[in-house]
């Protein structure tokens, strides 16, 4: 337990806020259908209730037909999330497979797999995506999560391929060879671990991937109409003219939703960057030296203040500038 | 082999996986879409359906090689096939109308936010840590929120609530005809920009992020605290020195997230109703119409291999090192 509480304070501050942000949501998934007030698909005949603004019976107001849109709203998180979740964890795997082996065997299969990832890479998804449900004759959750995957992989075996062929000439490899390690020891106990925040990274866009490609095709009604989630909910908002009566209140949670887990995603990914390379945090910005703005990329603030105005003599001291003098990383063991 | 070359081999590979897996993918599917087809539009020639099947296989073809060769002769000379939701008119007539559309609409809001996400960029990094720096979490919402959700709301303020702007269609079709006159273009301008508004907003601060990261790890070069020991503005050294060779990896990521913008433009025409190929292909997709669904993905495809053939011919203008490469060779 120390040691998690240890990997949290140590996060940086946006990991720390994706994370919780993404916590309010994965929650929801989880209690969301159970505390859902009522039945996200039950028309409430009630004529007073049809399109109705938010009240204190119905929060976030009812649909045209008098469905409830917060349940619709709780119901739907979870599919949503649940399709993302596993998407992100079939294509993670398969970028892993491809990635690792791909840097591994070397020579004409690490060719050809690189073609294959980048030209998938540069084939734009959507399209593709629309194709091939567009002929499933019956669309719904399970299709969509294999077709995701299934074409989601490309942009994280490209990263990992890289990082593959970068740990491989580290020299504890060479040696681990030498003493007649085999080599899916070589990639499982030496290489994998390695990379672990890399292929975290991976996963969390991919998962990002999910949600923004999921969402879009159910808007584009190409999945069960008849199931909730976060893309059918704005299917229906947009197929029944919730836009046109100025229904926002039927239309702008979830989308507000796809967006904030969007957000806690894209802050997650950025807080793992910063891990791995500490230059990226934010710095304090501009500090105060001798009672002037200074910032990290100035010239040398001291100098520069002494002699500001000065002419040629400043010319010359500032000849001396060096941004390195002031320290860029704020203290305390940044560089971990 | 020169770097232009290689380029152009591999978008070459790139525009045949594109085909091939459009030959494949109704021949793959379970069910006969050639008989749904055949189902929901009764009264189709038997030209046409004959035209259908040699598109998406099922019926006497001949062997599966003789079939992918007929494709591919038609493939090269743009030759879709009749549109069966609209027929008789040719699939190409169709694209030829709404392409122009989206190429100008997607083309421009691209390079604004490219333009504006690679400035802020380089602002954001050289103050590192500065306001402009600290509102990117701000940003980071902005670039999840979907195309479509915020056109929505768009449509809604700006459109609903406030008549500012014109939320649908391409053009005012009861005051003007497509045309070269100011009128029109007057008219297709206003009611591109909320569109336009739409994708650069979204996509600004992935730009913007990405060349702010590259811009600060660039200022650590000893080359830039060279400049800047030379005593050079500061200007120069940002410009010159650190923001000039930030660019490259920033220019080598626009081609892989122009996909991304595509995706994004074609989903969000649906709710501007706008008269581009997204609507084009949601109209296709509701009505099951197969070959125009082909024919779109295949065009959007070639469309982005373009583009990214042009972004590669400015990397080797931008970049002394591509060029010398080659020199030695």
């Amino acid at each position: 337990m120390r040691t998690l509480a240890g990997i949290w304070r140590n996060l940086p501050l946006k990991a720390k806020a994706g994370a919780v942000l993404f916590g309010v949501f994965a929650l929801a998934a989880i209690i969301g259908p159970e505390v859902a007030p009522y039945d996200p698909s039950y028309a409430n005949p009630d004529p007073s209730l049809l399109m109705a603004r938010p009240s204190a019976q119905h929060l976030l107001g009812t649909t045209q037909t008098g469905q409830d849109v917060l349940s619709q709203l709780l119901v739907g998180i979870r599919l949503t999330i649940e399709l993302a979740l596993l998407v992100g964890i079939i294509a993670t795997a398969l970028s892993v497979a491809v990635g690792v082996t791909s840097a591994f065997l070397g020579g004409v299969w690490d060719e050809i797999l690189s073609l294959v990832s980048n030209v998938f890479l540069v084939i734009p998804a959507l399209p593709l995506l629309i194709l091939v449900l567009g002929y499933l004759p019956q669309k719904g959750q399970l299709p969509t999560i294999i077709v995701l995957s299934v074409l989601g992989w490309p942009w994280g075996a490209r990263v990992i391929r890289a990082q593959t062929l970068m740990v491989r000439s580290r020299d504890f490899i060479a040696a681990s060879r030498e003493s007649g390690e085999k080599a899916w020891r070589i990639i499982a106990f030496e290489i994998i671990p390695n990379e672990v925040s890399l292929i975290a990274a991976s996963f969390v866009n991919t998962v990002l991937y999910a949600i923004g490609t999921s969402v879009a095709l159910a808007f584009v009604g190409l999945t069960d109409l008849n199931s909730w989630s976060l893309g059918t909910i704005l299917y229906w908002a947009q197929s029944q003219q919730a836009l046109q009566l100025g229904a926002w209140w039927w239309f702008v949670p979830p989308g507000l939703a796809v967006a904030l887990i969007g957000t806690s995603l894209v802050l997650l990914n950025v807080g793992i960057d910063e891990l791995g390379n500490p230059r990226l945090r934010a710095s304090r910005g501009a500090a105060k030296v001798a009672g002037r703005r200074v910032w990290a990329t100035d010239p040398t603030p001291v100098l520069a203040q002494l002699t500001a105005g000065r002419g040629r003599l400043a010319a010359f001291a500032r000849s001396f500038s060096r941004s390195s003098l002031i320290d860029e990383t704020p203290a305390g063991g940044e560089l971990r | 082999m020169p770097f232009i070359v290689r380029r152009l081999a591999f978008y070459l590979v790139a525009a045949w996986v594109a085909i091939t897996a459009n030959f494949f993918i109704p021949r793959a599917m379970p069910g006969n879409p050639v008989e749904s087809v055949v189902a929901k539009y009764p009264n189709l020639t038997p030209d046409a359906i004959k035209a259908l099947e040699l598109m998406l296989g099922g019926g006497q073809q001949g062997s599966l090689w003789s079939q992918y060769v007929t494709y591919l002769g038609h493939v090269f000379t743009f030759n879709f096939g009749a549109d069966i939701a609209n027929f008789p008119t040719p699939v190409s007539s169709l694209l030829a109308q709404t392409i122009p559309w989206t190429l100008t609409l997607v083309g421009v809001a691209t390079v604004i936010a490219f333009a504006a996400g690679t400035g802020l960029g380089i602002l954001a990094g050289w103050r590192h840590g500065g306001w402009l720096d600290r509102s990117l979490p701000g940003l980071m919402f902005l670039q999840a929120v979907p195309y479509f959700f915020l056109a929505l709301v768009l449509v809604d303020v700006v459109g609903v609530e406030l008549h500012w702007l014109p939320t649908g269609q391409g053009y005012n079709g009861a005051a003007t005809q497509p045309g070269w006159d100011w009128a029109f273009i007057a008219s297709a301008v206003q009611h591109a920009v909320l569109p336009a508004f739409t994708i650069v907003i979204t996509s600004v601060a992935g730009w913007m992020l990405q060349m702010r990261n590259v811009m600060i790890t660039t200022i650590g070069e000893d080359y830039v605290v060279a400049a800047q020991a030379k005593g050079l503005p500061s200007r120069r050294v940002i410009y010159t020195y650190a923001a000039r060779n930030a660019l490259l990896p920033q220019l080598q990521g626009f081609g892989l997230a122009l996909g991304f913008v595509v995706s994004g433009a074609l989903v969000m025409e649906i709710v501007f109703a706008y008269p581009g190929i997204g609507l084009l292909l949601l109209n296709a997709v509701s009505s099951d119409d197969y070959p125009l669904m082909q024919a779109i993905f295949l065009v959007i495809t070639f469309t982005v291999l373009v583009a990214n053939l042009i972004v590669d011919m400015v990397i080797v203008f931008f970049d002394p090192r591509v060029r010398a490469r080659e020199a030695t060779r």
